[in-house]
């Protein structure tokens, strides 16, 4: 069985993030990007696996423009056998995405698609449901741990809800999202990132898979929050108290 | 209540006007979640935002699952929201837990016979999970954890972990189908109305439902989650959270304690969470619950952006650090820098008890 996972170049998680002047977006330029937090993790699952004998091939996939090819470097240089990269300089939204990923799923035939349960940039929480939905296959989102059954062709998913922990049974194929407590991925060593420079990324283009990228959302502007007026730092639990009472009449 | 019914007119009639020349007609259909007999806050806050999407819109709320309980369900949803008008329900052991195979396909036939211009449902895990499978279905882009409805296609949700606000404008076919943040749409406590007439409940026809080739291919096996008394996290007027610098689960019972005094929910940070004092549904941020409560007292939190996009929204934050620099700071109405062993148990002899 092939894995295929889909991971995504955003920002750093960790960089402070600026509104162009303009409104038109978030600047870009200039600022470190790195593998989406949650496509880490989706890949470490596939490759543990892989690891265990349960599947044959990591396949990572991802899409964007021509810097995307670094972050499929770090897939690659974490374990994955070869990637696809589907060229495409604007922007995408999910919907998109979706399609271009059943695309290759029809090419390629995985068993399994693993993806983060969501980016940390759009924040959009839409991928993995939507590829499920359009290939008909069933998902097992926000995944905290996976279980796969080779004899029967399932997958038991515990899912992080609301309330708590769900458990549900996949048959297979199934799309399968992941949340933060799946794993810890790893980090690449540097004789993997050498190796990673000889692995394979097929170049592709939504016209070739045949997918029209059409979008029904248009952005109008992207502001900043409104800032929080500034606090006050009170010199005892005394001071905290009477402060919760009698100026923000809280308690 | 009268006064609420004239404010809403009044903030609403401008973009009602501008709405008509756009769309003939307005008709909502909220998905519900139900549990133990009555509709879940987060979902009558669904009902509030489809309220705000404009006037002479049609709400109607969908109910799905087995048993008595759906009855009774059913029952609540007809009084529960006075702009409710139709309360429909699909009854089949497919629903009885909330799966996103049979729920997508099930809001697929109910689009085709009711040709609704939104469909929406509250940003929790279960709107979250069938909401874009649904739209896939039906070839639509969602938008997800709206924040505010400025038009019936304009739509404000927080991005890069609620660090910018993205505005966006829904260009394609209907339905335009949204998943609400519950804390931006909160709806007041009188808003049932005594005097408005019970909603209509109907069922919805599954005669040709099983063709779906995903449906049966997932399996709902169990639940666990830990029973507690304190109120919601999503919906408590007071929220008390503990990070890393708790150090142990045993611990954090002190901010339960806390909690108790204060009728307040408890909350988490990642740390506290992976460190395992506390389970993963506490966990308070960009990827766990977002929460806006009056009050949100933060111990040992150290701040980060991802804690940070998930209480930046509450009302008063109290922050609790050793560290003077902590980033909390910068977002607290008032800081106190000190040892929160020391400072826990003075508040727990100090703070007066709750109501």
């Amino acid at each position: 069985m092939k894995i295929m996972v889909a991971i995504k170049r955003v920002i750093d998680y960790a960089v402070k993030i600026r509104v162009k002047p303009d409104k038109s977006g978030v600047e870009t330029n200039n600022v470190k990007m790195s593998m989406n937090p949650f496509c880490e993790i989706a890949l470490e699952e596939a490759l543990r696996i892989k690891e265990s004998g349960l599947a044959s091939e990591v396949i990572a996939v991802s899409m964007g423009p021509t810097q995307v090819v670094d972050t499929i470097r770090t897939g690659l240089a974490m374990g994955a056998d070869r990637a696809i990269h589907v060229d495409y300089p604007g922007t995408l939204y999910p919907l998109s995405v979706a399609k271009i990923l059943k695309a290759l799923v029809e090419i390629e035939k995985p068993g399994l698609i693993f993806l983060g349960k969501q980016a940390i940039d759009d924040d959009c929480n839409q991928t993995g449901q939507m590829i499920a939905g359009l290939l008909k296959w069933p998902q097992g989102t926000f995944a905290s741990k996976v279980v796969l059954d080779k004899e029967k062709q399932t997958a038991v998913v515990d899912r992080e809800v609301d309330g708590g922990l769900e458990t549900l049974c996949l048959d297979l194929p199934a799309v399968i999202t992941a949340d933060l407590r799946l794993n810890q991925p790893r980090y690449a060593t540097l004789p993997n990132i050498m190796k990673a420079k000889s692995k394979v990324i097929k170049k592709l283009t939504p016209e070739d898979l045949k997918v029209e990228i059409k979008s029904d959302i248009e952005v109008v502007k992207v502001t900043e929050p409104p800032k929080r007026k500034a606090g006050v730092l009170v010199s005892s639990v005394d001071e905290l108290i009477d402060k919760l009472k009698n100026e923000a009449r809280v308690v | 209540m009268a006064t609420s019914g004239i404010l809403r007119a009044i903030r609403y009639h401008p973009i009602s006007s501008r709405i008509a020349a756009t769309y003939r007609s307005l008709s909502t259909l909220v998905l519900a979640e139900h549990e133990g007999g009555s509709i879940k806050a987060s979902s009558i806050s669904a009902v509030e935002a489809a309220n705000s999407i404009g006037n002479e819109n049609s709400v109607s709320l969908l109910l799905a699952g087995s048993g008595p309980s759906l009855k009774e369900a059913a029952e609540h949803a007809a009084s529960c929201h006075p702009s409710i008008s139709q309360v429909l329900v699909a009854e089949s052991d497919n629903f009885t837990y909330p799966l996103a195979e049979p729920w997508a396909k099930l809001i697929h036939v109910v689009h085709q016979k009711g040709d609704y211009s939104h469909i929406i449902a509250a940003s929790g895990s279960f709107g979250k999970n069938i909401v874009p499978r649904a739209a896939a279905l039906l070839d639509i882009s969602p938008v997800t954890d709206v924040t505010e409805i400025s038009d019936s296609n304009i739509f404000v949700r927080p991005i890069y972990a609620g660090n910018a606000l993205c505005t966006v404008r829904y260009t394609g076919s209907s339905p335009c189908m949204l998943t609400v943040r519950s804390t931006s749409f909160s709806v007041a406590s009188t808003s049932a109305d005594s005097n408005s007439k019970p909603a209509s409940i109907d069922q919805v026809d599954l005669s040709n439902f099983s063709e779906d080739d995903a449906v049966g291919k997932s399996r709902y096996i169990k639940l666990s989650s830990q029973e507690t008394e304190r109120p919601d996290l999503g919906n408590a007027r007071v929220v008390i959270t503990g990070g890393r610098a708790l150090k142990s689960a045993e611990n954090f019972k002190m901010i339960e304690k806390l909690a108790e005094k204060l009728g307040a929910a408890v909350g988490a940070t990642r740390a506290a969470v992976d460190a395992g004092y506390v389970p993963n549904d506490l966990q308070v941020g960009q990827t766990g619950k977002i929460v806006a409560p009056e009050l949100y007292m933060a111990f040992g939190v150290s701040g980060a952006i991802q804690h940070i996009a998930g209480m930046r929204d509450a009302k008063v934050i109290v922050a609790v650090n050793k560290d003077a620099d902590a980033p909390i700071f910068q977002v607290a109405d008032y800081g106190l820098v000190g040892d929160l062993f020391e400072v826990i148990p003075e508040l727990l002899e100090k703070l007066p008890d709750k109501k």
